[in-house]
């Protein structure tokens, strides 16, 4: 019987096992078969030693994430309280991954979920595998930047009185761009109405452990919410955090992750979220203080070179943008002439400068942990000369992001459905049975289900035009695309 | 005692200085900041421990950075000079009369307190009137200036360190915008012997020659740094650096130097056969 641990934030307890691992030089006759690298020179000179050493199989001394009682546990159950939840599950699919579970957690095949339209892929995805049906809350736009906002509370309001039997709310905390909405007035509007609350925190991590910076989901009073730690958090790409509040069962949501989340677990990935854990918790606090004291200086330089709008908090409105995360440094493009992709491709290209996104009006360009003062005026310097020298008329310019859906049947059913493939160009009026979308930021244009119409095809070929990379068709070339055969009548063609 | 200062110019290469003393050490926020005395080469400045200056072969650097660019351009008034905390740029170009201003960026000023006390000789004109000291980062300086200078003098640390935003296109390019419109701009290019080295100035000179009308390399050997072998750039809006040369007019400065002459200044621009291959790839490759 091992002895009672204190366990608090300074300890890390997946990384501590590993090193007692690593000292007891174990003979491995177990997977994974390059056996601490030995037989794979190439990728251990490659990764390095340290690295493919605790590359290794869940085993006694190292817990296993199907079932954990022992390390993994211990650092759940940190991370849970790091981050004010009454569970956390260590993910190792991506954000994705938990941004499913948590979907198939709360609502089974027919069920109503109520969602802002810009939810990630992965959202809709998870719609397709469990056949709920999405009652879309439309986002407010604003029409000057060309991008969604969040929800306004009425509209929520409105589809929960419109949709009483739905299981859950879905919200944006905060957006790709930073935009939030009202987190608390929509947890209460959704247990008032006896349905859970959902957040798709990708993009909030270092609303944990900041200050002044918008409400976490948790704090909020949230059911779950699904937390990309490597992106602001600092934890490696592919790790992820689902957090859950007191109202939903662990075991329940621990049966969902295990229906598709893989057996062998990456001790990289695990150890990762653990020490990244610990450095949020320790000093997560300065660290985002820093973070927002670039990304303001950022903000101010870029304005003041003219044209470029970085926006801030001036956006908040105190409901469709009840809230900016400061740390996002978002830039609409379009008045000096060039769409954000462009100058997405020419920072690229021409500066050696790689930002997160472009999308048709603004660029994105992400500031973490690991930013430097130096680097910002890189940034801010190639965009003066970005405008010097290409700054041209932006009359012609499209600047709309966001179009209505007009949803003709669940993602399931259209995804599923007898389908045939026609060209783009003759797509319209059809129901697509694919996804469209640019890729980052992934926010679906067409998703299975919905009509295609004129303007959604201008929109396609206008971003394609632009260089927007796109993605979601079965045609790798987006030329063509997969719609239900008979029209909109057999959107039911499957129940 | 056997005391050594060692710099590795490649993984496989060690360039190695015997020392009598470490008079200097100490971490600034930028860098880490040394000061050797030496047997052979004085007193010997190092950041990060890469060598920038030596007492004894210093002047190449200096003479060859700043009277290149001064011998061309018919009236070089207003100067900015980014990086040189040592002063020795400096030293150079005070001794022009003709010469108004001189306005001196670097982000660091723990290496000018450095070089104050333990290199006063160098930077003993960094108090002279003309010249004007800004702490800041010089990305962020520049891209305040507009047809502002006809010199601007890049004086960095080689590009794998804090200096690495001076040789990027941004950098050249706010250079571009803040020189006069027959400004000359004149940067350490690095040396084009070992690889990773050779690659990094083809990058830059890439960088410059897509900025500015007329872009050349010229060269000079400095027995500190990593081949003995150095490369500056020339790049310019109007004046070419071996067709707008007036030796005469320079020559009656009666400047005494030790290894600048108006002759060596067109032989500079000669290169290796190896290293116009190089170039012509840059120039016209892509």
């Amino acid at each position: 019987m091992k002895q009672t641990k204190i366990l608090d934030q300074r300890s890390a307890p997946i990384y501590e096992a590993l090193e007692r691992f690593r000292q007891l030089r174990v003979v491995p006759f177990d997977v994974p078969g390059h056996k601490h690298g030995r037989g794979n020179p190439e990728l251990t000179s490659f990764l390095g030693e340290q690295c493919v050493g605790i590359d290794v199989n869940s085993m006694k001394p190292l817990d296993n994430l199907c079932h954990p009682i022992s390390v993994i546990r211990e650092a759940e159950e940190l991370a849970a309280e790091a981050f004010g939840a009454y569970h956390a599950f260590l993910m190792v699919g991506g954000t994705t991954s938990s941004v499913q579970s948590m979907v198939l957690s709360s609502c089974k095949r027919g069920d109503e979920i109520i969602l802002p339209r810009n939810v990630h892929r992965s959202v809709i995805n998870a719609l397709v595998l469990c056949g709920a049906v999405p009652v879309y809350v439309n986002p407010e736009v604003d029409n000057n930047l060309g991008i969604s906002l969040g929800m306004c509370l009425e509209q929520v309001k409105k589809a929960i009185k419109e949709h009483p039997n739905a299981v859950a709310v879905l919200v944006n905390n905060p957006t790709y761009y930073g935009v939030c909405s009202d987190m608390r007035s929509i947890v209460k509007l959704a247990h008032d109405a006896g349905m859970l609350c959902l957040a798709d925190e990708a993009h909030g991590t270092h609303f944990y452990f900041g200050e002044n910076l918008p409400v976490s989901a948790m704090a909020a009073g949230a059911d779950m919410a699904a937390v990309s730690m490597h992106k602001s958090g600092g934890s490696l790409t592919q790790s992820s955090l689902l957090l859950t509040g007191p109202n939903v069962s662990t075991g329940h949501v621990r049966q969902i992750i295990n229906l598709t989340q893989t057996t062998s677990g990456s001790y990289l990935l695990m150890s990762s979220l653990d020490i990244s854990r610990r450095n949020l918790a320790l000093r997560g606090r300065t660290v985002f203080k820093r973070v927002v004291e670039m990304a303001d200086y950022a903000r101010d330089e870029i304005n003041a070179i003219g044209g470029y709008n970085a926006f801030g908090r001036e956006l908040v409105n105190g409901d469709s943008v009840f809230d900016f995360d400061t740390t996002k440094l978002s830039v609409h493009t379009r008045e000096i002439g060039l769409a954000g992709i462009e100058v997405y491709d020419i920072l690229r290209d021409e500066y050696d400068i790689q930002i997160e996104f472009g999308d048709i009006g603004n660029i994105l360009a992400y500031l973490s942990m690991g930013d430097r003062p130096q680097e910002l005026e890189r940034l801010v310097s190639a965009l003066a000369d970005i405008r010097r020298r290409y700054q041209k008329d932006p009359s012609g310019l499209l600047s709309q992001e966001y179009i209505d859906p007009e949803v003709v049947s669940s993602p399931q059913e259209a995804f599923y459905a007898a389908k045939k493939s026609l060209p783009l160009a003759e797509s319209a009026g059809q129901v697509c049975s694919e996804f469209v979308m640019c890729y980052p930021p992934g926010i679906p244009i067409l998703a299975p289900g919905e009509r295609i119409t004129p303007q959604i095809l201008d929109y396609i070929e206008y971003a394609r035009g632009k260089g927007c990379s796109l993605t979601g068709p079965e045609d790798p070339e987006i030329r063509y695309i997969n719609v239900l055969t008979g029209g909109e009548n057999n959107g039911s063609l499957v129940q | 005692m056997d005391l050594w200062f060692s710099e590795f110019h490649t993984p496989d290469v060690k360039h190695s200085i015997r020392v009598n003393r470490h008079l200097y050490s100490g971490v600034s926020d930028y860098q880490q900041i040394d000061v050797f005395d030496t047997p052979e080469f004085g007193r010997v400045l190092t950041l990060d421990g890469n060598v920038m200056l030596t007492e004894r072969d210093e002047f190449i650097y200096d003479e060859m950075i700043t009277h290149v660019p001064m011998a061309v351009h018919p009236n070089i008034r207003d100067i900015l000079v980014i990086g040189a905390g040592d002063g020795g740029v400096v030293k150079e170009l005070t001794r022009y009369d003709q010469v108004n201003r001189i306005d001196l960026v670097e982000m660091d000023p723990q290496v000018i307190e450095v070089c104050r006390t333990y290199l006063p000789e160098n930077a003993s004109r960094l108090d002279d009137e003309r010249v004007n000291i800004r702490y800041e980062n010089a990305l962020r300086f520049i891209r305040r200036c507009s047809e502002a200078y006809d010199l601007i003098i890049v004086d960095s640390t080689d590009p794998f360190g804090p200096s690495e935003g001076l040789f990027t296109r941004e950098f050249y390019a706010s250079c571009c915008n803040a020189l006069k419109d027959d400004g000359v701009m004149v940067n350490q290019q690095g040396s084009p012997f070992y690889r990773q080295d050779a690659e990094a100035m083809m990058r830059s000179h890439k960088r410059i020659v897509n900025t500015f009308p007329i872009s050349r390399i010229y060269q000079a050997h400095i027995p500190t740094y990593a081949a003995g072998y150095w490369l500056f750039g020339f790049a310019s809006k109007k004046y070419h650096p071996i067709d707008d040369l007036n030796a005469k007019k320079w020559s009656k400065l009666g400047l005494k130097t030790k290894y600048y002459t108006t002759r060596l200044h067109i032989g500079s621009f000669y290169l290796p056969a190896f290293l116009e291959e190089m170039l012509e790839e840059v120039e016209y490759g892509d």
